[in-house]
């Protein structure tokens, strides 16, 4: 029962830390909507201090930055777009959870097709080689048989 | 007859098979060549190219820090300059900023503009720091909000940034300058945009 209980509350610390980041009232928007857009955005920039986490869950001081600074740009009327727009400038692309598709992205996109295309053209293949290899081979000639027959005759002896 | 036939075929199978160990030697010396330079230096996973290079200074207009006596800064002291200058973003409560000091103070020694910003920092303690490591800044601006810092894409200090005369950001380095940053990296770029 205990232990249930204690992995009952790792879950739920699990469950709340993303969002305990950005638990801080004072910090939210008023307006509901506003703050759920804010958050959309936060998610899809990248904390340039943690790296593999989001705005919206990092706990770095620049990731709380940031955070301002969305909600200041949603609240005065910017466009999810333009927001994203606006770190973008000052971030590069790295600052994006989603990498936009450019000359260096493209292997980095490419690569599910290239990888999906080199599996199909295997299977393929090898589907046409099954099709050719059950073909019997030739039968012997009178002239190979004789031959045969003469080996077998050698390495019986 | 079928002798011939096959044969071809077979030495290009036999070709085939050496395939994945190509792969496996190019796959090994590109990882060697990543921590080769991880080892030296040249190479950094968490390092991330400013978006900035190429373009001139963000508008900013910072306040000086009294204590010292030293000009404020903005973006309009970036433009027509003598050559090429540093602007360093630091703080007093930043240990590797410790560690490139000396450096700094040697470029400032020579002659090379410093250009000092104060990132989230109080006044006295920044102050404190001079006074205790001495001064490399030719001019410092107070950054304590910290927006002018994101406005350069700063997402940690010691930042430092090397802008040509025309105010240009030519290259920025994240981390402290320690003496090899110094001798591979700032000296050859003073000398290319001087």
């Amino acid at each position: 029962m205990r232990r249930v209980l204690l992995a009952l509350c790792f879950l739920a610390g699990a469950g709340l830390s993303p969002a305990a980041a950005v638990g801080l009232p004072s910090e939210m928007l008023r307006d509901p909507a506003q703050e759920q857009r804010a958050r959309d955005i936060g998610h899809e920039l990248r904390c340039m201090v943690c790296q593999n986490q989001s705005i919206e869950e990092s706990e770095a001081d620049l990731a709380r930055d940031l955070r301002r600074i969305v909600r200041e740009r949603v609240a005065a009327g910017e466009s999810n777009q333009q927001v994203i727009a606006y770190v973008h400038e000052r971030y590069g692309d790295f600052v994006l959870l989603r990498p936009p598709f450019t000359m260096a992205t493209a292997a980095l996109w490419g690569a599910p097709f290239i990888a999906l295309g080199g599996g199909l053209a295997a299977i393929l293949l090898l589907m046409r080689r099954r099709r050719i290899a059950p073909e019997a081979p030739p039968p012997l000639t009178a002239e190979e048989q004789a031959r045969l027959a003469a080996l077998e005759d050698e390495s019986a002896r | 007859m079928s002798e011939i036939a096959t044969k071809p075929r077979l030495g290009r199978r036999r070709a085939l098979l050496f395939a994945p160990l190509g792969l496996a030697v190019a796959g090994g010396a590109g990882f060697y060549a990543m921590l080769r330079g991880m080892g030296t230096g040249s190479y950094d996973p968490r390092g991330v190219p400013s978006a900035l290079i190429g373009k001139s200074a963000p508008p900013f207009a910072l306040p000086p820090l009294e204590a010292t006596g030293l000009p404020a800064f903005a973006q309009a002291d970036l433009a027509n300059l003598p050559g090429p200058v540093l602007v360093n973003f630091w703080a007093s409560w930043c240990v590797p900023c410790i560690i490139e000091h000396p450096q700094l103070m040697a470029l400032s020694r020579e002659g090379v503009q410093v250009l000092g910003i104060n990132y989230k920092d109080k006044p006295a303690d920044a102050a404190t720091f001079l006074t205790r490591h001495g001064n490399p800044f030719a001019r410092l601006g107070r950054d304590e909000p910290g927006r002018v810092a994101i406005d350069w894409g700063v997402y940690g200090v010691p930042e430092t940034y090397l802008l040509d005369r025309g105010g240009i950001i030519r290259w920025r380095w994240a981390g402290p300058v320690t003496p090899e940053v110094l001798q591979h990296d700032i000296r050859p770029l003073l000398k290319r945009y001087a």
